[in-house]
């Protein structure tokens, strides 16, 4: 029998009501979604069953881990951070930017690090010919882009707001709109790939990816801010997203590059 | 709300990790991904190996990211590993003489990965290493491991192969081939699972 999106809202329900059991019996909070978690079926056979091995950074300043590349003017060019001027043709959908600061732990901006990201277009369609969704390709949008963030760790695109899409896990299985984002820091334990959303999706309680952070406070740090201000007059409707690396304290210390 | 308050510390908490899902394919990858050897460098290493799921099935769509010390050591703060041709838009590659010390490669529809870069040099108490993380469709939260050279000097040593079971440490360890090349398979659960780190 096909998966419903029933059972699939149960067993989300069953991993949220388990962790907030947990928390009120002094579990740690999780940031992060565990690697194991059945909702999303990909992750079944996908996440190792073994502890990881901890290594304390504190006791060797030499780790090659707390370093990170170099990414320069050199991997960008001018029009990577702007998605809607990639082609001949202005692509179709609702033009909107968006912005925001990339910090440590420590709330200090990470200067000159690579974001990039990539996202489906207005009408939920990646631009990959083989995509299984039938929504059309619009020719004048890739949807990818990169950016280096400036002295401040501010970030700017603009884009397209992107449409949700049907990926076929469970019977009307369908992604919220979101943007995903490839995010480097000064340290290689910083790094982050992760998915922006917009606010108000009716889509978020039925979809296991994104419950798959069962914190509810974490879960909502993946939502955009509306900023009226950053609006661009007569041009496109402002979103800020605030980015925060996690990683080791001692990688805390290191100022950005 | 993600209007983070940098003066207000409580505030500032991680942005949680996705997984990468299916669709990075035209957007992460890029030309030469898995060249960061200079041309002709005689120091260049080869490594290559399968990412392998809990059923032992080769995984298509995952890629890793290496990132590296020169033979020196050394680690480089020269950017260009993915340089930019600025009238088309497109990738130039490396310009095959500068080490940047980093690559991305994705795996075939083998499930099968390659790179080309120089054979580190120590670092600290550790043996040389390659730091590795890996992303694939299925995964949450990136992982983090090591590859580390069969026959180099400092294995028995190092800080972290000596934390691993002795049953286990063999995953952190490429296999010297007849070729000369390197074989590291990465295997994300049950028998043979790589060892993976975490960092604190
Ligand atoms: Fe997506």
């Amino acid at each position: 029998m096909a998966l419903t999106q029933h059972d699939i809202d149960a067993e989300i329900a069953a991993k949220r009501e388990a962790y907030y059991k947990g928390l009120a019996e002094g579990a740690p909070v999780e940031h992060h979604p565990r690697r194991d978690y059945a909702p999303y079926r990909s992750s079944a056979l996908r996440h190792p069953k073994q502890p990881p091995i901890n290594i304390d950074v504190s006791q060797d300043p030499e780790l090659v881990e707390l370093a990170a590349p170099a990414f320069g003017e050199r991997d960008i060019t001018k029009i990577d951070n702007d998605l809607t001027i990639q082609h001949p043709g202005k692509p179709i959908g609702e033009r909107i930017t968006v912005e925001g600061r990339l910090v440590d732990r420590e709330g200090r901006p990470l200067r000159g690090q690579l974001i990039e990201l990539w996202q489906a277009n207005s009408a939920g369609r990646y631009a990959h010919k083989i995509e299984v969704h039938d929504a059309p390709l619009d020719p004048n949008f890739t949807g990818v882009g990169r950016t280096l963030t400036d002295g401040d760790g501010w970030y700017k695109f603009t884009t397209i707001q992107p449409g949700p899409y049907p990926w076929a896990q469970h019977t009307n299985a369908w992604r919220p709109a979101h943007i995903h984002f490839s995010v480097f820091g000064s340290a290689f334990t910083q790094r982050l790939v992760t998915q922006m959303y917009f606010p108000n999706d009716p889509l978020f309680p039925y979809d296991p990816i994104l419950q798959s952070v069962t914190d509810d406070a974490a879960r909502r740090r993946l939502i955009a801010t509306y900023v009226h201000e950053k609006s661009v007059p007569e041009f496109s409707m402002g979103y800020q997203w605030d980015i925060v690396l996690d990683g080791p304290a001692a990688t805390w210390m290191e100022e950005g590059r | 709300m993600t209007k983070i308050d940098t003066n207000n510390p409580e505030s500032v908490l991680p942005t949680p990790s996705h997984t990468v899902g299916p669709w990075y394919g035209y957007a992460l990858p890029f030309e030469g991904g898995g060249d960061i050897a200079p041309t002709g460098h005689p120091e260049t290493v080869a490594v290559h190996g399968y990412v392998y799921d809990g059923n032992g099935a080769p995984v298509p769509d995952a890629f890793v990211e290496i990132w590296g010390a020169d033979p020196d050591g050394a680690l480089s703060t020269i950017d260009g590993s993915m340089r930019r041709e600025p009238f088309s838009g497109g990738y130039l590659g490396r310009n095959g003489v500068e080490f940047t010390g980093w690559g991305r490669i994705e795996t075939d529809a083998n499930g099968h990965w390659a790179v080309r870069t120089l054979h580190p040099g120590a670092r600290g108490e550790s043996a040389p290493y390659l730091a590795v993380v890996i992303f694939s469709r299925g995964l949450l939260h990136h992982l983090y491991t090591r590859i580390y050279f069969e026959g180099d000097e400092g294995l028995s040593g190092d800080p972290v192969l000596r934390q691993v079971d002795a049953a286990r440490r063999d995953t952190l360890i490429a296999r010297r081939q007849a070729d000369g090349t390197y074989r590291f398979d990465i295997r994300l659960q049950g028998e043979g699972e790589t060892v993976f780190l975490e960092f604190t």
